[in-house]
């Protein structure tokens, strides 16, 4: 039976694009993703490379002035068991999706919470505008939530401010208040990014107890490759505004089959304890070169013009997704070469 | 924010007026003619009367003798005498304060009433055309001279239509309501145009800058309307900064009520202001003028307390 039920989230060949002074820029052109309930998909790539454009796009939160979702689907099966193209729902039935049955956290704990509302407040507003919760039941609930994000004294927290607290803690409210109403997918954009290592495993361990408890899928966007064997179960690796790799954790981190993965997990701080104590930590091998730029994409493969290993046949075509086995896609027409 | 506060910062003020005091006093002797001159030419007062009454008021003394005595009397709360009319200073202020609290109260409230919804549509739909408009207008509304608009308005509205007196502050024998509300509203009118201009450019510019802010998205992101987001979340965040420019605009309101006042024949202190610089009343004008410094600095505290109950990262001590 559950293998027949269609996945929570699945996004079909979406394109994002933005209206701007110098003509209409592509930020994500044609990205594939699919999120099963309960399960972690991490997007990894540089900054730039369309991560938060696609996250936006799946919320509608890109504001239509500026650009939004130029073809593609985004289907989402909500609590009804319905699945719907977000893509085609209208503004008004988004403002049901949204803090409902999908919820976003973002990178910038410090600047992501209103400065003048108390943050009790903040949390309340989500349960009042979906579960028709009393102002009195709404506030219980808040305090209910920052318990479950392990603040301390919770009661007592929700009745202060937001720069009364630290980053870390900034952003275990915003948790608090992306679980509010129990959402079925929850997008975390960069969550821990902005935050001190030792918060970031805190929040990583808190995002993973809360999912196996709660049971929501998470779409995890990072350009950390070591945040992301934390957490996720599969990997999709995202380059010029495409998905260049998909595969399991384990399988990324075993075989990476395409150019760009590898220069990420060369630049990757190595955890190892014997490299530390020898120093050479510190030494990280960034890739050569910098991201794509959407106004004046390189033609055929985006990575082309970074890659050690790019031929003619590179810069002629984009090249498909190539089944390396396992359910494990590389974007790359030599990937096979890779290791010769 | 304590009751402690405030009273430190009204003590705080008392250099900064005395200082004020000692420019305003300076300037107003500097001014040609005197408070006499009205008498210097009629044959029916005598140089000798003219002296008396000169040394009555301290006049025949040097100015800074003559700031020394101001300022001891006004030390133990004696305003002086109005040279004009010969009644107390405080007195003629305090008749005259009602009618100008009634006219910059009722400005207020328009300015605010217009400029906060404006400035918020303009912010919203930003580069539309009804915000190229409102710009406009506005830029219009900065620089439209406010005596020229009075004379407009009184042409029209009291010449050539008749709907509304055009100046008093009642009419004789009348007095109710309607009767005084068709006399207040072309000078609150006209008083507030260019604050409305102002704020709501202010307005504006502060809602933009919050629009952009991080927890913006994160409203929209919890299910939250566009409505929602501009009321709920960005309205309070973007009307701090223009707390700010409401309290120094206080000087602009109470400069604009001189002319405003004297063109609608106000019985305010506005007009008393012009009556009195006529006849270089000195006592007077030192009199009006403290209590217009009085009034900004008044208006500047209210703002740090208003800055402070918007605002929860703020506290005074
Ligand atoms: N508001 C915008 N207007 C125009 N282009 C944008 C806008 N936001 C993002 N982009 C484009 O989309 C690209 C991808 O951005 P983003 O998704 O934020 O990258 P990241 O992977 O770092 O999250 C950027 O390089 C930029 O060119
Ligand atoms: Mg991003």
């Amino acid at each position: 039976m559950a293998a027949l039920a269609p996945p929570l989230l699945e996004i079909r060949d979406l394109v994002t694009e933005f209206r701007t002074e110098s003509g209409i820029v592509r930020a994500v052109k044609g990205v594939d993703l699919t999120v099963e309930a309960g399960q972690t998909v991490a997007v990894v790539g540089e900054s730039g490379s369309g991560k938060s454009v696609t996250s936006l796009s799946v919320m509608r939160l890109i504001p239509p002035a500026i650009g939004g979702i130029a073809s593609g689907q985004v289907l989402f099966r909500g609590r009804d068991r319905q699945v719907r193209d977000l893509a085609l729902e209208p503004e008004h039935a988004m403002r049901k999706v949204r803090g409902n049955e999908i919820a976003m956290i973002f990178q910038e704990p410090m600047t992501s919470l209103n400065p003048t509302q108390k943050v009790g407040h903040q949390i309340a507003e989500v349960a009042l505008l979906h579960q028709g919760l009393t102002r009195a039941q709404a506030w219980k609930r808040a305090v209910e939530m920052l318990a479950l994000v392990e603040i301390p004294e919770p009661a007592r927290r929700a009745d202060i401010y937001p720069h009364q607290m630290s980053g870390g803690m900034r952003q275990r409210v915003m948790i608090a208040m992306a679980l509010a109403c129990n959402p079925a997918l929850l997008i975390a954009d960069e969550p821990t990014t902005a935050l001190d290592v030792t918060v970031q495993l805190q929040i990583l361990e808190l995002m993973r107890r809360l999912q196996r408890e709660i049971g929501m899928g998470i779409l995890f966007i990072t350009h950390n490759l070591g945040v992301v064997a934390e957490i996720a179960d599969t990997v999709a690796v995202m380059y010029g505004g495409r998905i260049v790799e998909r595969a399991t954790v384990e399988d990324l981190f075993d075989r990476p089959s395409h150019p760009y993965t590898r220069g990420l997990l060369a630049s990757m701080p190595t955890v190892d304890r014997a490299a530390r104590a020898a120093g050479t930590v510190a030494r990280l091998k960034a890739i050569p070169g910098s991201v794509v730029d959407p106004r004046n994409p390189p033609s055929g493969c985006d990575f082309n013009p970074r890659c050690a290993w790019a031929i003619d046949a590179c810069r002629a075509a984009v090249p498909p997704m190539f089944d390396v086995g396992n359910g494990h896609g590389a974007r790359c027409i030599r990937w096979s070469e890779l290791d010769g | 924010m304590s009751l402690g506060y405030v009273l430190r910062r009204l003590f705080s003020a008392v250099p900064l007026l005395l200082g004020i005091s000692v420019i305003l006093f300076s300037i107003i002797h500097l001014a040609p003619g005197g408070p006499l001159d009205m008498y210097t030419e009629n044959p029916a007062v005598s140089k000798e009367a003219l002296a008396q009454i000169a040394a009555a008021y301290g006049l025949d003394q040097p100015v800074p003798v003559q700031y020394v005595l101001w300022l001891k009397s006004m030390l133990v709360g004696d305003w002086g005498y109005s040279i004009r009319t010969g009644r107390p200073v405080l007195t003629e202020i305090v008749l005259r304060l009602g009618p100008t609290l009634e006219l910059g109260g009722l400005a207020l409230l328009i300015s605010l009433a217009i400029a906060v919804p404006l400035g918020i549509i303009s912010a919203a739909r930003r580069g539309s055309k009804l915000d190229s408009s409102l710009t406009l207008a506005s830029f219009a509304g900065i620089s439209i001279p406010v005596f020229w608009l009075a004379l407009l308005l009184q042409l029209l509205f009291s010449v050539q239509l008749g709907w509304l007196p055009s100046a008093g502050y009642k009419s004789i024998g009348g007095g109710d309501f309607m009767d005084r509300l068709s006399h207040i509203v072309m000078p609150a009118a006209v008083l507030s145009l260019a604050t409305v201009a102002s704020w709501s450019r202010f307005i504006r510019s502060g809602m933009i800058d919050v629009l952009n802010q991080d927890y913006i998205r994160t409203a929209y992101a919890k299910g939250r309307s566009e409505r929602g987001v501009v009321i709920l979340h960005a309205l309070r965040n973007a009307m701090i900064p223009a707390v700010t420019v409401i309290a120094v605009d206080f000087a602009t309101v109470i400069s604009g009520a001189v002319i405003t006042e004297t063109v609608f024949a106000w019985p305010g202190i506005g007009r008393l202001f012009m009556e009195s610089m006529d006849g270089r009343d000195y006592p007077m004008l030192m009199g009006l003028m403290m209590m217009g410094s009085l009034g900004i600095i008044m208006a500047n505290i209210i703002a740090d307390l208003a800055y402070a109950a918007l605002d929860p990262r703020i506290r005074y001590g």
